[in-house]
């Protein structure tokens, strides 16, 4: 690892002003890609600035329409939530597959989404339930949060605070892990919103998350949807691009059999 | 930069680069070399220990981030004793080389804490970041079983 300057934020505004004032900071949550990055050397920082302590990330709050994650809430506590569990099943347990359990004792909410992984898990969630991003500046919809592979819609010096998910009629996720990493070869999330329509994800199988229309409208007609198709399809060592077109079909009447 | 941490019971201050790595601090300058590094990609799960409470892996966390915490190590668990899944380890034949077996151990008790009766695939997900060359996984799970029996037994 090349030598950084590790600084615990005070509060959020201290983050903020750090962060702004040099574009070599970086905001470090669980760290659980970050930290790897850096023993990698694929990465390297003037500061890291710790934000995981932060009482205003902490919350889980279930309402009566929505579900509030804060930024800076690990995995384990949303897959172990017993009130969202029921507000947002999906969601809880989503949690519980990111990873490995070590990884899910420090990985956040907030982590994740910022970090975009084209493979990662909560991207599929919060742009399946169309949920909004809540920073420091203002609240991004989900569908304007994800631009791309490692690529958001979070400008220099803004911080997510948390995450607004609404409370779906029914919701379910499914995902072909990756034998070796955990991270989805192709995950789907389903979220049916009532008067608000039915959202289909796509994780892992593309060069970033993203949203399947032929299937969200397949489903509210009861009709089977045509074999995925989409531009950035990821082909690697472990999947060609026509395999994970092909789970993604598979996850997807997955999902529709454990919609809760 | 100075951290103060409390490892195995016993409180410590520290003067750590801030590169630091948990593990580092524990084996190099605390000499608890029972914690073990098998990768240099978190995947292994060698180095796990418990920071208040909870299994990570040592190598994938800063000596800072470890700051004003409880840390356990494997020499921790052990003192007074063989812990119960130490113990059904041993008795299950849980390990050939040995080399895993402090990071099983710990991610076990983390297990068995959140999960004291699993089933089969509890364990084998439980455990999915903990890789062992030698027993084909096996006798471990056959341990695991065993120590929550014993602790859910010892609890009645």
């Amino acid at each position: 690892m090349n030598s950084f300057h590790y600084h615990r934020a005070s509060s959020l505004d201290d983050a903020a002003q750090r962060l702004g004032r040099d574009d070599q900071a970086r905001l470090l949550a669980g760290g659980m890609t970050l930290i790897p990055s850096l023993k990698h050397r694929l990465l390297a920082v003037s500061e890291l600035i710790d934000i995981a302590r932060l009482p205003d990330l902490q919350d889980i709050r279930i309402e009566s329409h929505e579900v509030w994650v804060g930024a800076a809430v690990r995995h384990h506590q949303v897959a172990s939530h017993v009130e969202l569990a029921r507000a947002l099943p999906a969601l809880a347990e989503l949690a519980g597959l990111i990873g490995d359990s070590q990884v899910r004792s420090r990985g956040t909410l907030g982590g994740s989404i910022a970090n975009n992984d084209p493979a990662a898990d909560y991207p599929a969630a919060v742009l399946g339930l169309g949920a909004t991003v809540v920073t420091t500046q203002r609240e991004i919809a989900a569908d304007d949060f994800f631009l791309g592979m490692f690529t958001t819609a979070l400008e220099p010096g803004e911080i997510i605070r948390g995450v607004r998910f609404p409370r779906p009629v029914q919701c379910a996720y499914a995902k072909f892990r990756h034998p070796a990493s955990g991270y989805a070869m192709s995950g789907v999330f389903l979220a049916d919103l009532g008067a608000r329509g039915r959202r289909v994800a796509v994780t892992g199988a593309t060069d970033a998350v993203c949203r399947w229309p032929e299937a969200e409208a397949a489903w509210q007609a009861g009709s089977t949807p045509p074999a995925f198709a989409h531009d950035g399809l990821l082909g690697d060592i472990h999947a060609p691009a026509r395999y994970r077109a092909h789970l993604t079909d598979l996850m997807f009447a997955q999902a529709l059999q454990h919609l809760r | 930069m100075k951290i103060q941490l409390t490892v195995n019971g016993q409180s410590h201050s520290a003067d750590v680069e801030d590169r630091t790595l948990l593990v580092d601090l524990l084996r190099d300058t605390l000499r608890l070399t029972g914690t073990h590094v098998g990768c240099d990609t978190s995947q292994c799960g060698c180095c796990t220990v418990h920071v208040d409470g909870q299994a990570v892996k040592s190598c994938t966390m800063l000596a800072a981030q470890a700051d004003g915490c409880e840390v356990t190590t494997i020499e921790g668990l052990g003192a007074q004793g063989l812990h119960p899944v130490q113990q059904a380890f041993t008795e299950c034949h849980a390990l050939q080389c040995g080399f895993c077996t402090p990071g099983m151990v710990m991610a076990t008790v983390d297990l068995l804490r959140r999960c004291p009766a699993p089933t089969d695939h509890d364990i084998v997900e439980g455990l999915a970041g903990n890789l062992c060359r030698c027993t084909g996984y096996v006798n471990i799970a056959a341990a695991v079983k065993q120590a929550a029996q014993q602790l859910q037994g010892g609890a009645a």
